[in-house]
């Protein structure tokens, strides 16, 4: 029994079942769905709060998702912690700076990774929000309850980083 | 539905934080915390991504459609247009494939000990999300309204039954996995 909780890596079937479970108890006992993008806007906004404290609410969009830690932000900082604990009870827990394959097509540079991951970052979460929601808000609970909305997200999403990662790492 | 459950604000951030923390275990598990596994399913030689994707919805679907039956879940969909869905979905996926991480797997990647996650993805999303803020005054009523879906979902656009959908999408989603394998991606 002990060995599946050391195991480095499951069937991703099993894995994926245990999120599909994890979203009916998101929809039982929380009435949400099982998204993460938000809670860095919600970060962005806290942050702001510090330095700029006047006119916060001209803003509609910080009306709409205020700058607090509520159900969703715990949901992400919980990723971190559940990651942890799986790769350390594995032994794969490792301070990594540059991922391999990122180290085959452009050098072993933690710099220049974490510009790449920076700009890939912004990108994202612009584009995120844009389209008001992630791979698990779209492409997780949204299918899961059958919105024409998200199911058309995820292919858009899956398009556009398929062609990107094929002129990456596949055409040039 | 119990209202008082959810109401209960201290309590929502600890089950936030239990179900975060089980979501994490599993994203980790499934091997979709690392760069290069994502990057091998956008160059589509391994499906290890769209396998945990499938198997999540297609058990979650059947879970939530009973419970939204029986009236203990609400529907939560994000209505959306063509504006949103093709512009957001396209930038997102650009960084997707350059960061190669998604905001749930980048936390994920934080965990086991990915530095670049965290300096580099997580505090871009953080900003790419204020940027996004910054400019959606200007474009809420304009480009996100751009051609609104009339319908929310797909049994209704259809016009099937939503119980009778969900049994084709399982039949359907479970032969596609099997077509996965028989190929063996």
């Amino acid at each position: 029994m002990l060995e599946i909780l050391t195991q480095e890596t499951w069937s991703p079937y099993v894995a994926g079942a245990g999120i599909g479970m994890l979203s009916w108890l998101a929809f039982l006992l929380s009435d949400k769905p099982l998204g993460c993008s938000t809670s860095y806007f919600r970060t962005f906004g806290i942050i702001r709060k510090i330095f700029y404290k006047k006119g916060m609410d001209e803003n509609t969009y910080y009306e709409k998702y205020k700058p607090e830690i509520e159900w969703q932000w715990m949901l992400v900082f919980g990723i971190i912690i559940g990651a942890f604990i799986s790769s350390v009870l594995s032994g794969v827990f490792e301070i990594t700076w540059v991922p391999d394959m990122f180290a085959a097509r452009f050098g072993n540079n933690p710099t220049l990774r974490v510009i790449f991951a920076l700009i890939g970052g912004i990108l994202m979460g612009f584009g995120a929000r844009w389209a008001g929601g992630c791979t698990s808000g779209h492409g997780i609970s949204g299918t899961s309850q059958l919105s024409i909305t998200s199911i058309l997200a995820a292919i858009f999403m899956f398009a556009g980083g398929i062609a990107t990662a094929m002129i990456i790492y596949v055409v040039f | 539905m119990n209202d008082s459950l959810h109401k209960n604000k201290s309590l929502q951030l600890i089950l936030g934080l239990l179900i975060g923390t089980g979501f994490g275990f599993f994203l980790q598990k499934g091997g979709v915390t690392n760069y290069d596994v994502i990057i091998r399913q956008l160059i589509l030689v391994d499906f290890t991504v769209v396998k945990i994707i499938a198997a999540a919805v297609l058990v979650g679907m059947p879970g939530i459609y009973l419970l939204q039956h029986y009236g203990y879940a609400r529907k939560h969909i994000t209505k959306g247009s063509v504006g949103t869905i093709v512009i957001g979905g396209l930038i997102f996926g650009v960084g997707f494939a350059v960061l190669g991480l998604c905001p749930g797997t980048v936390a994920g990647a934080v965990g086991q000990g990915s530095l670049d996650a965290l300096f580099g993805g997580i505090v871009g999303i953080i900003i790419g999300t204020g940027i996004f803020a910054a400019i959606y005054p200007k474009i809420s009523s304009g480009i996100l309204q751009y051609k609104p879906f009339k319908y929310e979902t797909l049994y209704e656009m259809i016009g099937v039954k939503q119980i009778y959908l969900i049994i084709f999408c399982l039949i359907a989603g479970i032969a596609f996995l099997y077509g996965l394998e028989y190929i063996g991606l």
